[in-house]
């Protein structure tokens, strides 16, 4: 993705997060939480398994639909930090070739098997932390960090680092643009160019922060950032994290997918 | 490189997120004594800076093709040891959010291996003792790329580690390597490269930000070679611990990486010793028996009920695990379209 | 009514680099005025204005804010007399949402949450921008992002506005907006801009600072409309007066 791209997605995510349906209302410190017990469950599963997978995908649907994230825009962001995990996963169907079952007359191999398992791992793990932050501002993931024991020094600046994403996003963008335009298809990105560019930037950036100083002194700030508003947790997202916490216990240690499975075989015989 | 989600096992998630939030706890600590007030909202800006800076591609000479900035160690050098840290974790962070890059578990692992490392390994014990207090260009440029080098290598490699402990992926340990670290290093000469030009420039444009920044960051050794090797043993005792106790329930995920770490790479050899490993994982585990996976050399014997004979195929009960997953899914998609209905029909 | 007094003796002021900005300041501010401060590009300006708060001090001279004199000590105390709205309104809203911007300043003063509270939705009403009150800072237009900063100011109640160039990044009806707000401010009020017709428009009083120095200080209708002398300090007459 160019730069712009990235730009304007991180732009639409982050819109998307202060939307106002049920789940974007949960308590942050719930879904942060259930993100992590869904996660470690997931990742909890043998490198062969696949089935049991199957009722996981639950939970990012939910989110979907529910949060009212658009489906299309989450895909495609899976898509393109895909790479990686495949590129490292396409290794083990070449190099585990052992005969793992026999469908329709082709066998097919563990090594397939394991990757597929990968492959929906994947999806599983990358589309509920996209979720995460689609149905949760930024602000409120770092919130619920602090309340969750994170030294109030590093969220705090974590907070500065987010109200100043896109201002230095822009910046870099109108740099960036001006490079480009004086490229004539050169393109000028020759690391010269772009070691001047970030050493300017970096200059701008440490005057920008030393003008936010002077704005924090001139509204009487004298070394403590001011008291985080606090959240409670309210019945509902109790709730929310009782339900998620007995469906992801149900679904790792039950086979429902087979269970399933052998009711429908039993019938159609 | 990111480590991702999808190849990471609980063990070593948990245990690396341990890790980076001690790390961070220690950070927040030190840089709690002696902050000047402006270094909160210097560092939240240099984050957003870095984040944007790692979005621009540059061409890496010679190749045409592109790389990024990571920027661990041009941190380090600015803000110090602790401060660098902080900053990196949130980059790291809002990463793992915005972009999904790698995932949250996987985040742990990628903030000590972009984090940990340049700020508390590289930059102490290469750069600054190398480079001292001069101010020769020459000689911040050759420390530098030796500095990011290091610091890159110990990250990919960490990677690498990490994956292996995690059983996953079939890729054999010397392989991986063989990937990883080349790569790297090509990355890691051109940004060394780049966090000299910038040092050198600032220092050239502006010599008075160096030392203010210098100036204010907490005063004394920031890290003790001691303690962080102490440190390092003691993570290294319980991991071992962590990972022992482990394969002691699961022999399978660490006999085979040591398998495949001594194998010699050809496929015939791999088939035997993993063949041999994957019969053990059979027996010692409850998961695969069910699902009734032949094993090459068919010694297993399934004692589930026996199906009857589905037209055409000759699978075991793994017929079972795909109707039922098709049926779940498909149980899900239309869930799924009836809430997007009715949400709209309220509207 | 001496705490809205601002007064300038003899400063004199010089930048770590070797580069005079004030050459010797002298000016008095009393109860109420609304004085507007015009110059050239590098004439000192802002210089001045960073010295009403403390973030600068004067090499030499006094700077009297009310009945305390500008000290390092007294610098903290000043603050809650003076609210100064920068150019940029990035570099001054700087919190998570506006309301916590808006907020900032009343926690500092140590005030109770109910009375934040309140603080905040009143400045924010005062600048039509209640509705934003929950809203992130970056999904704001320029011109509410300006709205809000003057509204994270007046929050704190200062007795003192002080502000450096207001308007640079306005849309006309902005601007118009903001020119309505300042005339409803009662207190003393310091604009430093180079849109001389807001001036004209908000200040009865207008100093004119050349190289460091008050070159002319008087009623704005009369230096405004000496031509000579603002084209030796490389300004010019206001627009509304150049049809003449």
């Amino acid at each position: 993705m160019t730069f712009d791209e990235k730009y304007f997605d991180i732009g639409r995510l982050d819109r998307l997060s202060y939307g106002e349906t049920f789940v974007h209302r949960l308590d942050p410190r719930a879904k942060v939480i259930g993100t992590m017990l869904f996660l470690l469950t997931v990742v909890s599963f043998s490198k062969y398994e696949i089935a049991a997978l199957a009722p996981f995908f639950l939970y990012p649907m939910l989110l979907v639909t529910v949060g009212e994230i658009p489906v299309r825009f989450i895909i495609k962001k899976m898509i393109v930090v895909s790479p990686f995990a495949i590129f490292i996963g396409i290794f083990n169907p070449i190099l585990d070739t052992r005969t793992a079952a026999v469908i329709l007359g082709v066998s097919v191999s563990a090594g397939w098997v394991s990757f597929l398992s990968i492959l929906l791992k994947f999806t599983l793990t990358i589309s509920v932390a996209l979720l995460l932050i689609a149905t949760t501002s930024f602000s409120g993931v770092c919130h619920a960090l602090r309340r969750l024991g994170f030294p109030a020094l590093f969220v705090s600046q974590l907070l500065f680092l987010y109200r100043y994403l896109f201002v230095l996003m822009e910046e870099t963008m109108r740099i960036i643009r001006a490079r480009d335009m004086r490229s004539f298809g050169k393109r000028g990105t020759g690391l010269r160019v772009f070691v001047r560019l970030i050493g300017i930037l970096f200059l701008r950036t440490v005057d920008r922060a030393e003008r936010i100083y002077y704005a924090m002194l001139s509204r009487g700030f004298a070394g403590d950032m001011p008291a985080l508003k606090r959240s409670r947790m309210v019945l509902r997202d109790l709730a929310y994290l009782s339900v998620m916490i007995a469906c992801l216990w149900v679904f790792r240690f039950f086979p429902i997918t087979e269970g399933i499975g052998r009711r429908v075989q039993e019938l159609l015989r | 490189m990111h480590m991702a989600d999808a190849l990471l096992s609980p063990a070593v998630g948990t245990t690396l997120w341990a890790g980076s939030v001690a790390a961070g706890g220690y950070a927040s600590m030190k840089l709690k004594e002696r902050i000047d007030d402006r270094t909160i909202p210097l560092m939240g800006v240099l984050g957003a800076f870095i984040f944007a800076v790692q979005m621009v591609n540059f061409t890496i000479p010679g190749t045409g093709s592109s790389g990024h900035l990571g920027g661990g160690m041009i941190l380090a050098i600015l803000l110090g040891s602790h401060a660098a840290f902080l900053v990196m974790a949130s980059v790291l962070t809002v990463q793992a959010l915005f972009f999904a890059d790698g995932g949250l578990l996987a985040l742990g692992c990628n903030i000590w291996n972009l984090g940990v490392t340049p700020c508390y390994l590289v930059y102490p014990f290469i750069y600054k003792s190398m480079v001292g207090g001069s101010k020769n260009p020459g000689r911040i440029l050759v420390v530098s790329i030796v500095s990011v080098v290091a610091a890159l290598q110990l990250g990919a490699f960490s990677v690498v580690m990490e994956t292996l402990l995690s059983g996953k992926s079939e890729l054999p340990f010397s392989a991986f390597v063989l990937m990883m670290q080349p790569i790297h290093l090509a990355i890691g000469i051109v940004e060394g490269f780049v966090t000299a030009g910038v040092i050198n420039y600032v220092r050239s444009a502006r010599p008075e930000i160096l030392e203010s920044m210098a100036a204010s960051r907490p005063i004394g050794r920031e890290v003790s070679l001691k303690k962080v090797l102490a440190t390092f043993a003691l993570l290294a005792v319980i991991t071992g611990g962590v990972l022992s106790w482990f394969a002691s329930t699961h022999p399978d995920g660490l006999e085979w990486s040591i398998e495949k770490v001594t194998g010699k790479g050809e496929l015939p050899q791999h088939e035997n010793g993993v063949a041999a490993v994957f019969k053990g994982f059979q027996e010692k585990t409850a998961f695969l028996p069910d699902y009734g996976f032949k094993p090459a050399e068919n010694e297993l014997k399934k004692e589930k009920e026996a199906p009857p004979p589905w037209p055409g195929i000759e699978a075991g009960t793994s017929v079972a695990g795909i109707i039922g997953a098709a049926i779940v899914l498909g149980m899900i998609v239309l869930i799924g379209m009836g809430i997007r209905v009715v949400g709209r029909r309220q509207i | 009514m001496s705490h809205h007094i601002v007064e300038f003796k003899d400063v004199f002021f010089r930048y770590p680099d070797g580069t005079q900005a004030l050459g010797g300041i002298n000016f008095r501010i009393t109860h109420g005025e609304s004085v507007g401060v015009v110059g050239a590009n590098g004439a000192g300006k802002s210089t001045l204005l960073q010295h009403m708060n403390g973030y600068l001090m004067p090499a030499s001279g006094t700077v009297t804010i009310g009945d305390l004199r500008l000290t390092k000590r007294t610098r903290q105390e000043i603050r809650r007399k003076v609210g100064i709205v920068f150019q940029n309104p990035d570099d001054q809203l700087f919190m998570p949402t506006v309301f916590d911007d808006v907020a900032f300043g009343p926690l500092n003063l140590g005030m109770d949450e109910a009375s934040v509270r309140e603080r905040v939705n009143k400045a924010l009403c005062m600048v039509n921008s209640l509705a934003l009150r929950d809203k992130p800072p970056h999904h704001l237009s320029c011109g509410q992002k300006s709205a809000v900063a003057i509204a994270a100011v007046m929050a704190m109640e200062p007795d003192i506005l002080a502000m450096d160039e207001p308007a640079a990044n306005l849309d006309p009806k902005s601007r118009r907006s903001l020119i309505t707000l300042l005339k409803t401010f009662k207190h003393s009020k310091i604009i430093a801009s180079h849109d001389l017709d807001l001036i004209l428009d908000v200040c009865g009083r207008c100093i004119v600072i050349g190289d460091g120095v008050v070159v002319a200080d008087g009623p704005s209708s009369e230096i405004l409309s000496d031509r000579a002398l603002l084209e030796e300090n490389s300004l010019e007459l206001p627009l509304s007066l150049q049809r003449r």
